[in-house]
């Protein structure tokens, strides 16, 4: 973590440090309950018919041999307190990292011993005898646990050698594993485009026949990406991106323009040698995104905590759906959803127009309130407006828990856009989202997005400069209802029918975790978590590229949050102004070791019509006014 | 310097919060191009005095007359409009944005946005400082320069009132001493400025003419050189002060 830090240990005097024991306890029966964890919850036991190296290792098993290796690293890193030189890496961390490894292997080991000996089935349904068989390899108890203990040990120390090594050969070998592992998990996507290409042998030598790389293909991969990993340097990601800062404007102009025309080109020409799977998920991500961008502004740049945010998502949905289907309960009109014609423009604006009103009748009571308070008034109303939707009062205009189906396609002038084109429509919501984004960088940009921001600091000192903070929220609030209801127009479009329970608060704190995960306040943010969350790991219903992942989504949604707060709290692409703030204490303090302080004789002399001021501690000069 | 025109003026005011009487039939007067202080200790009214003026507070009784308008009653962003802006207590930047954004914050009511880049040089010619420091966060500037910006924020309103709120909280004194320069410079320019301050000695040794306010009634009201002579004052402030 600290690798700037790092030296070789040979160039300095090598005072081995004694191996600190308690932490290699605690990271071992950590590791042994992890492993326990993770095999009792079944995910090993489901997760093992996708294989990541035909014929040996299967992504169940990667659930649980990543933990000695992670955990022995952890456990071989000396803690560096400020001030004191950087530990002395050597034999101690090997060390740590195979007890550790030991410790975790020998618990998990008790963990199969166990449940081998008591059936536990009826109270777990996960523990028992079938689990046992997996995880003995269907050898005996005595050798599988001698495996498990040797190899957890083996693992712990190679994550504990990790740390020993040079960065270069550190990255290399992650940057090896990785590309190993996601080549073979993104085994649909890669197959999807080698067809689309014609070239389908790349795929077929790839890949096995049961799915997974073959041996020989996952060492060729291996090689590849440890080649790729000997290219780039120590730098994180956001260090680049900050230091791409202070490169010539010329020069950061044209490097933008070039990465803009690569997303536009790959936005438009992708999906068509896409499959409809892919693009499928594509689809999905882009309504997500249309969502996050939306609540970017209300959480992002406003600060208004907005947990009920799906209720706008089913307000587009349902306006479109009560305008367009000819089964809608409420009236049967003919009307389309053809963007070159009035009607769907009507319907547009309609939808926007309803999801401006629900943003102000729901806004307008709650606005004033701060912080948790409007969490908790925004889950309520969310919450509100579904069971409105799915009850049995409202159900002559709403149609209840039996929803509204029949809802008519989107087309595009003589293209008809069917939810089954998928391809055709990832380009619709595609166009949406390209207008979401420029609307979003606009509003950032413009003096409201200030004003946004300037609240989001300090709403006292923002209000006594003039700005109408009431007002202000609202506009935040409704700008975010009307993105959502674009999304949910698409929705329903996409999907024919809609139902009550599409719209749960798990919607909303998903559409939340996305702009959190991706960095609060960041457009490539949010469109780089909706990839990871929904394209990856799948939405509340649509399955993600890692379907298997499925019934375990929900907990690696958590997991996720919890890491990033912990680790990374900015996000994987925080906007640079929130990269600052979170790191704001560490650059002042900087600044104050360089001596770059400017704590006295802030004005310089000739400022002050004669009064001087030292530089050093300032002296009294008071009292003879 | 002043040409005797009340620009600010309060009448008979009256605030309450709830049961307690803040306010006891305050009157102002402030003409244009003076340097006024309101003296005072803690919890003597002198902050609500400022939020009053802003309508940040609204008096339970009398007015509050700008440029000879009664303004009782309206909106913060009205009062901004017609001219008056307050440095807050303590400075209060807007600390993660960059100090160009918190100018540009202060100019947020002005609609003749075009002339926003002179009024900017104009606080650079003044605080050269603030220039070097334009790209930088507001809270990774030291106190002295925060409390530049501070003023700059409130500039670039263009007021004609500048309300201060305890300009010396929280300075070093060296610092204290910059600030009070400064409060000259900027009512040297024709800017008239109401200052609230504990630091009576200060605030006295640059002030036309001060108020003191003891309990939320105003108990002394006299020029600066007369109250910094004045027994009585001298016994309840200024041998308290420093």
């Amino acid at each position: 973590m600290t690798d700037t830090l790092e030296r070789t240990s040979e160039s300095e005097a090598p005072s081995p440090n004694p191996v600190d024991w308690s932490k290699v306890q605690k990271w071992g029966s950590l590791g042994g309950l992890t492993m326990s964890f993770i095999a009792a919850i079944g995910m090993v036991a489901a997760l093992d018919k996708r294989i990541i190296i035909s014929p040996w290792l299967s992504l169940g098993f990667i659930t649980l041999l990543w933990v000695p290796v992670a955990y022995g690293y952890i456990a071989a890193t000396e803690k560096a307190s400020d001030g004191s030189p950087p530990p002395v890496k050597g034999a101690r961390d090997i060390i740590s990292g195979l007890v550790t490894g030991l410790i975790s292997g020998a618990l998990f080991a008790l963990f199969i011993v166990i449940i081998d000996a008591v059936d536990l089935t009826d109270v777990f349904r996960n523990l028992g005898p079938k689990l046992v068989e997996l995880l003995t390899f269907g050898l005996g108890l005595g050798a599988a646990s001698v495996i498990w203990i040797v190899g957890s040990g083996l693992l712990g120390l190679i994550g504990g050698a990790l740390k020993v090594v040079r960065p270069t050969v550190r990255r290399v070998v992650s940057s090896a594993a990785m590309g190993v592992f996601g080549v073979a998990l993104l085994e649909l996507i890669v197959t999807d485009i080698s067809q689309g290409l014609h070239i389908e042998f790349v795929t077929d030598w790839l890949y096995a026949i049961n799915g997974g790389l073959t041996t020989i293909s996952a060492i060729v991969v291996a090689i590849l990406f440890g080649l790729l990993g000997l290219r780039s340097d120590d730098r994180t990601l956001t260090q680049r991106r900050l230091d791409r800062m202070n490169l010539e404007p010329q020069v950061l102009v044209r490097r933008n323009a070039i990465a803009a025309a690569i997303t536009i080109a790959a936005v438009i020409f992708l999906p068509m040698i896409l499959g409809g799977l892919t693009n499928e998920l594509l689809a999905n991500v882009g309504l997500f995104v249309l969502m996050g961008l939306g609540l970017n502004i209300v959480v992002g740049s406003a600060g208004l905590l907005d947990l009920g945010y799906v209720a706008f998502f089913a307000v587009g949905a349902y306006t479109t759906a009560i305008l367009t289907s000819p089964l809608s309960p409420t009236w049967t009109p003919e009307l389309t959803l053809n963007f070159l014609s009035w009607e769907g423009w009507l319907i547009l604006a309609i939808v926007l127009v309803m999801a401006a009103i629900a943003g102000l009748f729901i806004g307008t009571p709650v606005i004033k309130l701060r912080g948790d308070y409007l969490a908790i008034v925004t889950l309520g109303f969310g919450e509100i407006v579904r069971i409105l939707f799915l009850s049995d009062w409202l159900s002559p205009y709403f149609g209840g828990a039996q929803g509204i189906t029949n809802i008519p396609s989107a087309a595009l002038g003589p293209v008809e856009i069917k939810g089954t084109n998928s391809q055709a429509m990832f380009y619709l919501i595609a166009a949406f989202v390209a207008i979401a984004i420029y609307v979003s960088w606009r509003l950032q940009k413009s003096r409201t997005g200030r004003a946004w921001t300037a609240l989001r600091e300090d709403e006292d000192v923002a209000e006594a400069m003039g700005i109408n903070t009431t007002a202000s929220k609202l506009t935040a609030f409704v700008t975010g209802a009307m993105f959502a209801s674009i999304a949910g127009m698409l929705f329903a479009a996409k999907v024919g029918s809609i139902f009550p329970s599409s719209f749960k608060l798990l919607v909303s704190i998903i559409i939340l975790v996305i702009v959190i995960v991706g960095g609060m306040g960041s457009i490539p943010g949010v469109i780089i978590g909706a990839i990871v969350l929904i394209g990856i790991l799948g939405g509340p219903t649509q399955p993600g590229l890692l379907q298997e992942f499925g019934q375990f989504k929900l907990l690696i949604y958590g997991a996720l949050l919890v890491v990033m707060m912990l680790k990374r709290p900015e996000g994987l692409w925080p906007s640079l102004r929130r990269q600052r703030e979170l790191h704001h204490d560490e650059m002042s303090q900087d600044s104050w070791l360089q001596g770059t302080s400017y704590q006295t004789g802030g004005v310089p002399e000739d400022e002050q019509g004669g009064t001087r001021y030292t530089d050093d501690a300032a002296p009294i000069q008071d009292g003879d006014g | 310097m002043s040409d005797q025109a009340p620009v600010l003026e309060f009448r008979n005011i009256n605030v309450h919060y709830g049961p307690v009487h803040v306010l006891k039939d305050m009157n102002l007067s402030i003409n244009a191009g003076e340097l006024v202080c309101l003296l005072g200790g803690n919890a003597s009214g002198k902050t609500t005095t400022l939020k009053t003026i802003l309508g940040m507070v609204q008096p339970s009784s009398g007015d509050v007359i700008i440029d000879g308008d009664v303004v009782t009653g309206e909106k913060i962003a009205g009062i901004v409009s017609r001219g008056v802006t307050m440095v807050p207590e303590n400075r209060r930047l807007f600390k993660r944005m960059t100090v160009k954004e918190n100018l540009e914050i202060g100019a947020y009511l002005r609609t003749d946005r075009d002339s926003l880049d002179a009024e900017m040089e104009h606080i650079f010619e003044m605080f050269p400082r603030v220039k070097e420091r334009l790209n930088q966060k507001a809270g990774t500037l030291s106190g002295g320069e925060q409390q530049m910006v501070a003023v700059g924020r409130a500039l670039m309103a263009k007021p004609k009132v500048l309300l201060m709120d305890e300009p010396s909280m929280g300075l070093a004194p060296v610092l204290v001493q910059q600030n009070f320069d400064i409060i000259e410079r900027i009512n040297g320019e024709g800017v008239t400025v109401f200052m609230v301050e504990q630091n009576a000695n200060m605030a006295l040794s640059i002030a036309d003419r001060g108020y003191v306010l003891l309990t939320g009634r105003i108990v002394l009201d006299d020029t600066a050189p007369n109250l910094l002579a004045n027994e009585d004052l001298r016994k309840a402030y200024l041998g308290e002060v420093d």
